[in-house]
């Protein structure tokens, strides 16, 4: 494990060198301290005032994540065929930004693209995630169930009871993760929180955007009060009915956006001259067009892509391990460990793009506030996690009592594993958000693909969408071959 | 060949059984005719589980089961798991609702067996909650509620208190005609089973009525290495 950890940081070392880090803006600790005391003087009113945008965020997130969870069982049955497993994995590549983009054309900046951007490539990640742990849950209750049961009474009182616990805990844990994707969904525009966020920051109103992150926050912790598994049917009723019906979809349109519109322009090209609008299906014209968009383009996209990817990989290693024992029982008082456990869910709770966008206000364009925001977001994360299992190790009587001793000999060895196997579990998130963070000026994929839908080019947008669900995928498969190889996996086994 | 009015139920020739590749039971000749009370009994890793499960394959649909680490349903309850014994036998629609709400109808066919087994207080505790002697009375009830004339039982009151296990066994030799459970506890067997039938290292070593099992026998059984 040494030896791998330390060939990642290696390939981070040499990314660092090659990326472009800088402070550009004039005065960023002036700006910090506007910030701060934004923090401290929230402007409530603004509250009520954008109390849609938060209904909208709920809305989305709910009916989301619902569609998400019912398509994702659907897939679920049909996981032991090849095909269905790389449909999933594919349509889970694609960050919820650029499904709202390939939406975005089609149906306008409504509700149905925000739902769908979270529905769709939730429903590959419930899939999967829901495949996994029926497989591995617990096969001897089902021995004893009579052999000629019908297949749904074996699933209800055989398979269900035992996998309700982890599809519960998971199910919520991504509604979630829904909330905040709802929350960015606002940055390009859909009527959520972040729409009006990009407002304040840009404007420099920070008491009015901690206003608003204050009641996100709060939504957020509050969460294990107000979803219980009961109330939850009524909950998607309520957000079904809210949902703006302020759509008008035509159908036509659709069908002729996934059957035209996507078509790479050459083929499309000779039927536009000509005023027919024909499709003419002509490959090397079309080979060509990749080749331009792959040299222009989606080359440096991919390659700065990497690049951060690598350097947050580390850095995010780096960080939750010189962090996580500020939390952990063994290195600091109760007090200290109290007061960290709620800075890290705070910036945990913070997505990811929220906290690109602050640091682009602080320092500029360049890839330092999106080093910084995957950093310290996924950074919480693994420290919050390895902190909860340091804390489940009880030390031996005779453990050494210098903490720098405590933490390499005995917690550190006992937790690796599983802090790597995390990581990168992560890593593929990690490419995700590099990707997307092009939208803020650095240029990896989301750049180009942000310039492509400003220019209305769709087929370049599908191309490159399509790029970048190729290097996700091809990431997280490296990250599993890391994984089995090392013989670690995310599942705790503290042995002490 | 089974006697004149007893059918014979179980008929193996000379048989090898493996499991994944690995021979347990070697040149096994045994009959069971309906009516017998057959107690198997043996040193650990001699090939009893193996055996019942096969005899149970013969008979899946028409027998009751009684698994030696129970197979219940952690997150259900005692009356739900004791329940499972008849799924097969009602429809999917009657199944799903008496998970949600028992009829009353089920309700009486049930506590009566829990009673039998002295758990009826625990009627809706979690099974993952009970102990391991009350998770074993679970799985006997299980397998008395199925209510099927042949009734095979690996270990079945092993976590169960000496004293009360006879209990169990007589309740198990009077719900069942035909019975087959291993047993580790020698005396037991003797007692609740006609016939016995010692395993050693996958072969049957004898094969005899209880009265003609003398301690010389068992000696030899338990310890060969």
């Amino acid at each position: 494990m040494l030896k791998t950890s330390l060939i990642f940081v290696g390939i981070a070392f040499v990314a660092v060198v090659l990326a472009d880090l800088e402070v550009s803006t004039q005065h960023p600790w002036l700006e910090m301290g506007r910030m701060l005391e934004g923090i401290f003087t929230p402007e409530l009113p603004v509250i009520w005032e954008f109390k849609a945008s938060l209904l909208n965020t709920a809305v989305f997130a709910l009916c989301g994540t619902f569609l998400g969870v019912i398509l994702g069982i659907g897939l679920a049955f049909f996981f032991q065929y090849l095909p269905v497993r790389l449909f999933c994995a594919f349509i889970r590549a694609i960050h919820e930004i650029f499904w709202a983009f390939i939406f975005l054309p089609v149906v306008g900046l409504n509700s149905i693209c925000g739902v769908l951007a979270i529905a769709i490539p939730y429903a590959g990640i419930f899939a999967k995630v829901y495949a996994e742990i029926i497989q591995e849950s617990d096969q001897q209750p089902l021995e004893g169930i009579p052999k000629d049961t019908h297949r749904l009474s074996r699933f209800f009182y055989g398979v269900l009871p035992v996998i309700y616990a982890d599809t519960k805990h998971y199910t919520a844990y991504r509604f979630e993760c829904a909330l905040r994707s709802s929350a960015i969904l606002g940055f390009i525009g859909l009527p959520t929180l972040g729409y009006h966020l990009e407002t304040f920051f840009k404007e420099g109103m920070y008491s009015e955007a901690a206003a608003l992150l204050i009641v996100f926050y709060l939504l957020i912790a509050s969460l294990k009060y107000w979803l219980k598994p009961r109330l939850i049917p009524v909950y998607v009723v309520l957000a079904f009915a809210l949902l703006s019906r302020e759509i008008s979809l035509s159908w036509e349109n659709v069908a002729r956006f996934f059957t035209y519109e996507i078509l790479p322009w050459p083929m499309r090209r000779q039927g536009v001259r000509d005023g027919t609008y024909r499709v003419s299906f002509v490959l090397i014209p079309v080979l060509e067009w990749v080749k331009g968009i792959w040299l222009d383009e989606a080359w440096e996209g991919i390659w700065k892509t990497v690049v951060l990817t690598q350097i947050v990989l580390v850095g995010t290693g780096l960080f939750s391990l010189f962090v996580f024992p500020f939390a952990c029982r063994h290195f600091a008082g109760k007090v200290a460990n109290r007061i960290w456990h709620y800075l890290l869910i705070i910036v945990r709770t913070t997505p990811e793009y929220i906290l690109a966008y602050i640091f682009l206000t602080l320092w500029g364009p360049s890839m330092l506030p999106a080093v910084w925001a995957i950093l310290l977001h996924n950074g919480a994360i693994l420290a919050f996690l390895s902190s909860n299992n340091a804390d489940l190790v009880q030390l031996r009587i005779d453990a050494p009592l210098k903490r720098i001793d405590r933490y390499f000999y005995e917690i550190l060895p006992r937790i690796y594993g599983q802090f790597l196997a995390f990581l990168f579990y992560r890593w593929e998130v990690m490419m995700r958000e590099s990707a997307i963070l092009g939208i803020l000026g650095i240029y990896t994929l989301g750049f180009y693909i942000h310039s492509a839908i400003s220019d209305d080019q769709i087929d370049k947008v599908m191309l490159l969408i399509l790029f970048t669900a190729m290097l996700n995928m091809g990431i997280d498969s490296i990250s599993q071959v890391v994984r089995r190889r090392l013989k670690i996996s995310t599942k705790l086994s503290i042995a002490s | 060949m089974g006697s004149d009015t007893l059918p014979l139920l179980f008929n193996l020739d000379q048989e090898n059984i493996s499991c994944q590749d690995t021979t347990i039971l070697k040149n096994v000749t045994l009959e069971i005719n309906q009516g017998e009370k057959v107690g198997l009994i043996g040193p650990s890793g001699a090939g009893k589980t193996t055996l019942l499960r096969t005899l149970y394959q013969r008979v899946s649909g028409q027998s009751s089961f009684v698994h030696q680490h129970y197979a219940l349903v952690p997150q259900l309850s005692v009356f739900h798991n004791v329940y499972v014994g008849r799924l097969d036998r009602n429809t999917t629609s009657q199944n799903l609702i008496n998970l949600v709400y028992p009829r009353e109808q089920v309700r009486q066919e049930i506590f009566p067996v829990l009673d039998s087994l002295g758990i009826k207080e625990k009627s809706f505790v979690r099974v993952g909650e009970l102990s391991g002697g009350e998770m074993q009375r679970v799985a006997v009830a299980r397998a008395i509620y199925r209510q099927e004339s042949i009734l095979l039982a690996d270990e079945p009151v092993s976590s169960i208190d000496p004293h009360q296990a006879g209990a169990v066994l007589e309740l198990i030799n009077q719900v069942a005609e035909t019975v087959v459970m291993s047993l580790h506890a020698v005396e037991l067997a003797l007692k609740y089973a006609e016939r016995i039938i010692g395993l050693h290292n996958g072969e049957i070593q004898f094969d005899l009525s209880a009265e003609e099992v003398t301690p010389v026998i068992l000696k030899e059984l338990y310890q060969q290495s």
